[in-house]
């Protein structure tokens, strides 16, 4: 079939079972752009801004574990997704990032709004291609598309100059299969290692399992879960794990690391054998590396083997699946009884995993995620942004099914949430998609209330605002000796003084309200404890787009905390 | 610190080179050396790079060079079990006075005469990296012009 490289671009995506394609127009994509102009069956999203396309992009594939795509021009275009491909790619997610080039007899000229964008994305995407003849293009599209879903997922970029787009290829079929010699991911775990794993789990007296965002992108949820029941061995998942174990299972010990479950915490550090699933062993879980798990010895099932003994030196390696994986060991590995270990962490765990000091007059910035967990029944699907309060959602919001919390946990974007959630919107099937949000990320991609407002996005948006990068000050409070450099939002060049927080007259910008009113978004402010409940009973029940701002306590911690650098059973409790 | 010699298989196209090297690059390490050519199948390059590090980073960045989707094959030369060779070229100033001097250290290693000129000799020597570094440490003496090195290749004994 004969067909311009542009059309080929838009057939690859509706053969490849794309829904929707978050972007932003520009010179050299035009000619895409106008075959999409009468495409059916793909709906494409015009953000405001590019670094939101892609993490909408990729908040729908964490929503749905499809790949998202994102579509954006050359030059400023394509530096501006560099964030959201970034992470893409620390939290493994698949993505096809398609970027505009010039023309190129052009390449490496410095032409109008050119960029090496191949180059420059190297480091952060899991491939990328630099299209060079529309001969090409099929195969490489496949290969984009099969590179990013496939062994451990990841951002695939794919830079299409425009006289490749405007080419024309004679006889065009989209190619049904893939095969790349030189990647062909392992995903049967070694019987014999697997075997060996078991015979750990029979002899450990004290054993934790530490799963992570791998349990996720290999769909291991009821294996993970048979196995912590068969054996009953407690268990403790990463943020990017948080809802592939069911958060109110008698066995979660919580999320382990800096702001981890103290019961998380003291279980790794005592334990005889860690079985970690699809975890990386990231330095905000293990602190102090050297004094991590010091009696533990470490089964680690990973589909990354570069992933394995990275950080800590691993005894039994199995380079697989999760799901394959677990399906053998499920069979082999013998039961176990709730013995005095599973007595021990019901100790450490006490009557919850985390707790907070409650207010009558303040606005806690926990009671209201507990809050939103309570009026959205546990159910929805939960963007954060980066900071305390993507730490309290990790705590205060009770994940009990996979891939409705949404974070990016190995980059730390702050701006991901909103766009991550408008993404998700369009792959949630009925949940609730709540963005979470401090009001200093949320100022990073506010621009998208215009995208939410056109489309009528269905996305709440809830604001903690203490008028603080809140994360950051806590870290000031607590090692910089209260020294508040930069962290102030009321704050600017013309304080002289800081009277602190209750003092200070100055008037917060923007207006949340106002602003979201402007974009002709409801909208509503909680200022005190009584407004809570009716300011989301109001914001949950309208239809399409929402904002809710919460005026909380201004200097509340995020606690338990292990200091960087600190064995995370040095804990500080506030 | 440890030195380490790693052969690379690779595709043969644009790009492949410096995802290679960005992965010694973003850790802050210098590579020694790296060649690269085409081999008999001419779609397949290999690269021989010489890197200093520590033993478990290097470890990491081996696995991380598995994990490319460019590369095809990656062979690390352990154990004394492998051939190296280095090219080098290197022009010597010579006076009628030393220049016997310099033919006589030239035979006893192997060297061939490149080029030679009123007032200089350049000589091309191929040889294991002791060896080509002795062989520089000697002629030195007598006044380097210009100096090239190929950088080293292997192959391993290992089937």
């Amino acid at each position: 079939m004969k067909k311009t490289g542009a059309q080929i671009v838009i057939d690859a995506l509706i053969q490849e079972g794309v829904k929707v394609v978050f972007g932003y127009p520009g010179g050299v994509v035009i000619p895409i752009f106008d075959v999409l102009y009468d495409t059916e069956n793909l709906e494409f999203v015009l953000t405001r801004h590019e670094q939101a396309a892609a993490h909408a992009a990729d908040g729908y594939a964490r929503a749905t574990g499809d790949v998202g795509v994102c579509l954006v021009t050359s030059g400023p275009g394509a530096t501006n997704i560099m964030t959201g491909i970034a992470t893409a790619y620390l939290d493994s997610i698949p993505m096809v990032a398609i970027t505009g080039q010039v023309a190129t007899p052009l390449l490496g000229t410095d032409a109008f709004q050119e960029a090496d964008i191949v180059g420059m994305s190297r480091p952060v995407t899991k491939h990328n291609f630099l299209v060079r003849s529309i001969n090409e293009l099929p195969t490489l599209l496949k290969q984009a598309f099969y590179i990013a879903r496939t062994g451990r997922p990841g951002p695939v970029l794919i830079d299409i100059p425009v006289d490749v787009s405007r080419a024309v290829l004679e006889d065009y079929l989209y190619p049904e299969s893939v095969s790349i010699r030189s990647y062909k991911p392992n995903l049967d775990g070694h019987i014999k290692q697997i075997r060996k794993a078991a015979e750990m789990i029979d002899a450990a007296k004290k054993p934790v399992i530490f799963s992570g965002g791998g349990i996720i992108h290999s769909a291991a949820y009821d294996e993970l879960r048979e196995l912590a029941e068969k054996t009953n061995i407690p268990v403790t998942t990463t943020l990017m794990g948080l809802g592939s174990f069911p958060g109110n299972h008698p066995l979660f010990i919580g999320m382990p690391g800096m702001h981890g479950a103290k019961a998380a915490n003291y279980a790794l550090q005592e334990c005889d054998l860690i079985v970690s699933i699809g975890a990386r062993f990231d330095d905000r879980v293990t602190g102090y590396v050297a004094k991590f798990a010091p009696n533990a010895s470490i089964i680690h099932i990973d589909v990354d083997p570069a992933a394995i003994s990275k950080i800590i030196k691993v005894d039994c390696p199995i380079v697989g699946d999760a799901k394959r994986t677990l399906r053998v060991l499920n069979e082999i590995v013998k039961p176990r009884p709730v013995d005095a270990w599973s007595d021990k962490i019901a100790i450490w765990k006490g009557e919850r995993l985390f707790s907070y000091v409650k207010s009558d007059t303040d606005i806690k910035p926990q009671a209201v995620i507990e809050a939103v967990y309570r009026e959205t029944k546990g159910d929805a699907i939960v963007t954060t942004e980066v900071g305390q309060h993507q730490m309290w959602t990790a705590q205060y919001y009770t994940f009990t099914k996979p891939r409705t919390l949404l974070t990016s946990g190995g980059l730390g974007t702050m701006g991901f949430g909103l766009p991550a959630a408008m993404g998700a919107a369009f792959g949630a099937h009925g949940k609730t998609v709540v963005a979470m949000a401090g009001d200093g990320s949320i100022q990073m991609n506010i621009q998208e209330l215009a995208t939410l407002s056109l489309n009528k996005i269905p996305v709440k948006i809830v604001i903690l605002n203490n008028s603080y990068l809140g994360m950051v000050r806590q870290w000031q409070e607590l090692f910089h000796n209260k020294r508040y450099s930069s962290t102030c939002l009321r704050g600017g060049i013309l304080c002289k003084s800081c009277p602190g927080p209750e003092k200070c007259t100055k008037k917060y910008v923007p207006d949340f309200v106002a602003l979201a009113k402007s974009y002709n978004i409801p909208a509503f402010r909680a200022e005190t404890v009584a407004d809570i409940t009716p300011v989301l009973h109001q914001g949950l029940g309208i239809d399409g787009p929402v904002l809710m701002e919460f005026i909380v306590s201004a200097e509340e911690n995020v606690f338990p905390m292990v200091p960087a650098g600190k064995p995370i059973d040095e804990i500080l409790e506030g | 610190m440890s030195t380490r010699i790693i052969g690379i298989m690779l595709e043969n196209h644009s790009g492949a080179l410096s995802r290679v090297a960005g992965l010694f690059s973003s850790r802050g390490y210098n590579i020694s050396s790296l060649t690269v050519a085409e081999t008999d199948d001419p779609t397949i390059s290999r690269m021989t790079i010489v890197v200093d590090g520590e033993a478990n980073v290097l470890e990491q960045i081996v696995k991380q060079l598995n994990r490319l989707i460019d590369v095809i094959k990656v062979i690390e030369m352990v154990d004394d079990d492998y051939v190296e060779r280095e090219l080098v070229l290197v022009q010597v100033d010579s006076t009628k006075s030393t220049r016997h001097e310099i033919l006589e250290l030239a035979s006893m290693y192997n060297a061939k005469i490149a080029a030679v000129s009123h007032s200089a000799i350049t000589l091309e020597i191929a040889g294991a990296k002791r060896i080509v570094e002795d062989f520089i440490s000697l002629v030195k003496p007598y006044g380097i012009r210009e100096l090239v090195r190929s950088g080293t290749i292997a192959l391993s004994n290992k089937k």
